[in-house]
């Protein structure tokens, strides 16, 4: 009796653990399966819900209160399920690798996650329906619009637009009589000297944790001539790119508050907005986070400027960071194609970028509505860096994911003060492991 | 059909409990098995392509996976330790007559039932290192201010520390619970034969308390090894990978790196870790004599 029994507590001690283990490979989502169906309405004016899987994001929060709008216009009701970014890529492509028919709608990260599900097949093609309506994708700034393209299959419609700028303590520079600095020294030296730890005051903040640094960086690497890749080969150890490196990294490291190794944006945001920082160099479309008083305790003294110079220039990235899609399973593919025209049309585009998210539509752009939320040197930077910006702010590759983590490596080599050079070394195999797989 | 039903009744009552086993627990553990010979990047348009066993070679000559395996084992082994030595001193401390024990206990219970990534959260607030309460406390008392769950040395202490403030009442509960339920007369008897405190506990009450610690340890043990919600809530493995533990790593390598192969391989490793691991457990628990 004795020795069943504790067979039995074997068991059931092995079966517990083929419990958890499978829960972590179910997908650590778990609720929200399938949407429900809709009862499927006669002819005529179809009553249908599509779904639209998004992230939480300023654009989803300002597209549910005009919902209301598109509903009374065509009939369709949309249900919004909103994730972070990472879960969001998480939970789409579990859903979309299921073959789910339940995503209709789907917002996704052009460089981020765009290239792996195309060739994944999660997307519907939008050829067709674009085909249909004449001049529909003329007013899209081209080289969004190049990003969510796979040879001439379109499979995205941009819709947020970003470039890194400088965010800078105005009060702060006014006092010490100076004017944001133009390049990447004046910016260090600057930091250097206006930075008081013992009042809590650090110079400069930005992301420095692993993979979210690797885009912020970017700007950095290609001011200072350096790039990602080139010709398929990995270009991480170049003197430019260590220059580049080192540069971040320092900027951190000297300048920086304590903690950075575990920053994304809303840290360094967070360190920005409580009056920590004098400069935060981050993505244009986030600016709301450091303006809007609710969120930000020196929201009228945060002034933006352009990227700052490096050795090449000054060449930050300026991308399309989101981007709306149709999901290739959808049964309801004519409904979720009306949805992406309403929300692309320049009316709402209009309305969302009056709201503070800029978009991509040339022509509300250069309407006076549609920077008049922005602050005016936000406007400004935003115009002078699109002069000069790079179209992509981590490698053009399926398996962005790894490679920004082998790049973040330096970064954060760098600012816990390792040697950057054999860092940058390890870094490049890295990469170069990853390329020779794409 | 009522002859039929009474021949076949053991199989008519355990069949709900087989195909629950089959279809939560055999399958799922099957299908991670087969995948851990593939390699696949949930396409949709190219199915999984049969590998071997490349994902398993891969594993074993990836350095992030050494470190995943080692950093698991030394969260799971330092926790465990520290929870079961405060825990059973806990329950030693709530077993004597104490105002307001009731309480305690309700309190003890708080930990275990807030939702981790909540107490991941609150725990990334008190470790802030700017204006988290963690350093102030410090400075308080004249030490340097550290930078907790973003210092790469730092890192796995602290969330030990998450982990221990979290688990260590569950298995001061149980001991308390074998606690009051000891037998009175081996403690008669050490009184007339006149033992002291220290004695009366070393070789009566924690001989007898056995069985019931190991089962704390070996609950506690299986559920640290497979600690995520409180890491991925806190750093999500970093800064880098200081805190990249199995769990964390299978995640990142299946959801953030597409590459389901491999993150089915390594949790087959992992499977097979827990598996031998709790075997042993039981074996020597077996050998001790211990049964309960």
């Amino acid at each position: 009796m004795k020795k069943s029994f504790s067979r039995l507590k074997m068991a059931a001690g092995a079966l517990s653990l083929i419990v958890g283990l499978g829960a972590v490979l179910a997908g650590c989502g778990g609720g929200n399966q399938a949407a429900p169906t809709p009862a499927q309405q006669p002819a005529g004016k179809t009553e249908q819900t599509i779904r639209l899987v998004a992230a939480n994001h300023p654009w989803t929060e300002a597209v549910k209160t005009l919902l209301p709008d598109f509903e009374k216009a065509t009939g369709i009701k949309v249900k919004v399920d909103s994730y972070f970014e990472d879960q969001l890529t998480q939970k789409t492509s579990v859903e979309f690798a299921a073959n789910s028919k339940s995503i209709d709608v789907v917002m996704f990260r052009p460089l981020q996650d765009g290239k792996q599900f195309q060739k994944n097949g999660y997307f519907a093609s939008l050829n067709d329906f674009v085909s249909k309506e004449q001049g529909l994708t003329d007013d899209i700034i081209p080289s969004a619009l190049g990003s969510v393209k796979d040879g001439d299959n379109l499979y995205g419609i941009p819709l947020v637009t970003e470039t890194e700028v400088l965010y800078y303590r105005k009060d702060i520079l006014e006092k010490a009589g100076l004017q944001p600095p133009k390049t990447l020294d004046e910016l260090k030296e600057m930091a250097a000297k206006l930075q008081d730890v013992n009042a809590g005051l650090y110079g400069f903040v930005s992301r420095g944790k692993r993979s979210p640094a690797v885009t912020q960086f970017s700007s950095y690497l290609y001011s200072f001539g350096g790039d990602f890749m080139k010709d398929g080969k990995a270009t991480l150890n170049t003197p430019e790119a260590l220059k580049a490196f080192e540069f971040y990294s320092t900027m951190l490291k000297d300048y920086g508050p304590p903690g950075t190794l575990n920053m994304s944006w809303p840290e360094a945001f967070g360190v920005f907005t409580q009056g920590k920082a004098v400069f935060l160099t981050d993505a244009s479309s986030l600016f709301t986070n450091a303006t809007d008083p609710a969120k930000s305790s020196v929201a009228d003294k945060v002034g933006f400027a352009p990227f700052p110079a490096g050795p090449a220039g000054s060449k930050p990235y300026n991308i399309t960071s989101w981007a709306i899609g149709v999901g290739a399973n959808s049964e309801k593919k004519d409904a979720a194609w009306q949805f992406i025209k309403w929300v692309t049309s320049k009316e709402i585009v209009g309305k969302l970028q009056a709201n503070g998210i800029p978009g991509a539509l040339k022509s509300v752009w250069d309407s006076p509505e549609g920077v008049a939320k922005f602050p005016k040197d936000l406007a400004d930077a935003i115009k002078a860096n699109g002069a000069v910006g790079v179209p992509y702010d981590r490698p053009l590759i399926v398996n962005v994911g790894k490679a920004r983590d082998a790049i973040g490596d330096t970064i954060i080599a760098g600012i816990q003060g390792q040697d950057i050079k054999a860092a940058a070394e390890k870094s490049n195999q890295d990469f170069q492991a990853v390329l020779d797989k794409e | 059909m009522t002859n039929w039903i009474e021949r076949n009744i053991k199989w008519i009552y355990t069949m709900p409990a087989v195909l629950f086993v089959g279809i939560m627990m055999v399958f799922p553990v099957g299908y991670t098995l087969w995948l851990s010979f593939h390699d696949w990047d949930m396409s949709n348009v190219s199915p999984p392509l049969w590998v071997g066993l490349d994902n398993y070679l891969t594993l074993f000559q990836d350095e992030v996976f050494t470190q995943a395996l080692w950093l698991t084992f030394y969260f799971t082994i330092v926790a465990v330790v520290i929870e079961t030595v405060l825990g059973i001193l806990l329950a030693l401390l709530m077993n004597q007559h104490i105002v307001g024990k009731g309480l305690v206990k309700t309190l003890f219970l708080l930990p275990m039932v807030a939702t981790p990534v909540a107490v991941g959260l609150v725990w990334i607030l008190i470790y802030e290192p700017n204006i988290g309460i963690a350093n102030i406390f410090l400075q308080a008392i004249g030490i340097a201010p550290q930078e907790w769950l973003a210092s790469p040395e730092m890192v796995m202490p602290s969330l030990i520390v998450i982990d221990v403030w979290e688990w260590t009442p569950m298995i001061a509960l149980i001991v308390l619970a074998g606690l009051v339920s000891l037998p009175k007369d081996p403690y008669e008897a050490a009184i007339v034969d006149g033992a002291n405190r220290l004695q009366t506990f070393w070789n009566i009450t924690l001989p007898l308390l056995k069985p019931t610690i190991y089962s704390a340890v070996l609950l506690r043990l299986i559920d640290a090894l497979k600690t995520f919600d409180i890491i991925y809530a806190t750093t999500q493995g970093g800064p880098g990978t200081s805190s990249q533990t199995l769990n964390i790593y299978g995640y990142v390598l299946g959801f953030q790196y597409f590459k389901i192969g491999q993150a089915s391989a390594l949790l087959m490793i992992f499977f097979a870790i827990v598996l031998g691991l709790s075997v042993l457990v039981i074996a020597v628990r077996k050998k001790a004599g211990v049964s309960m």
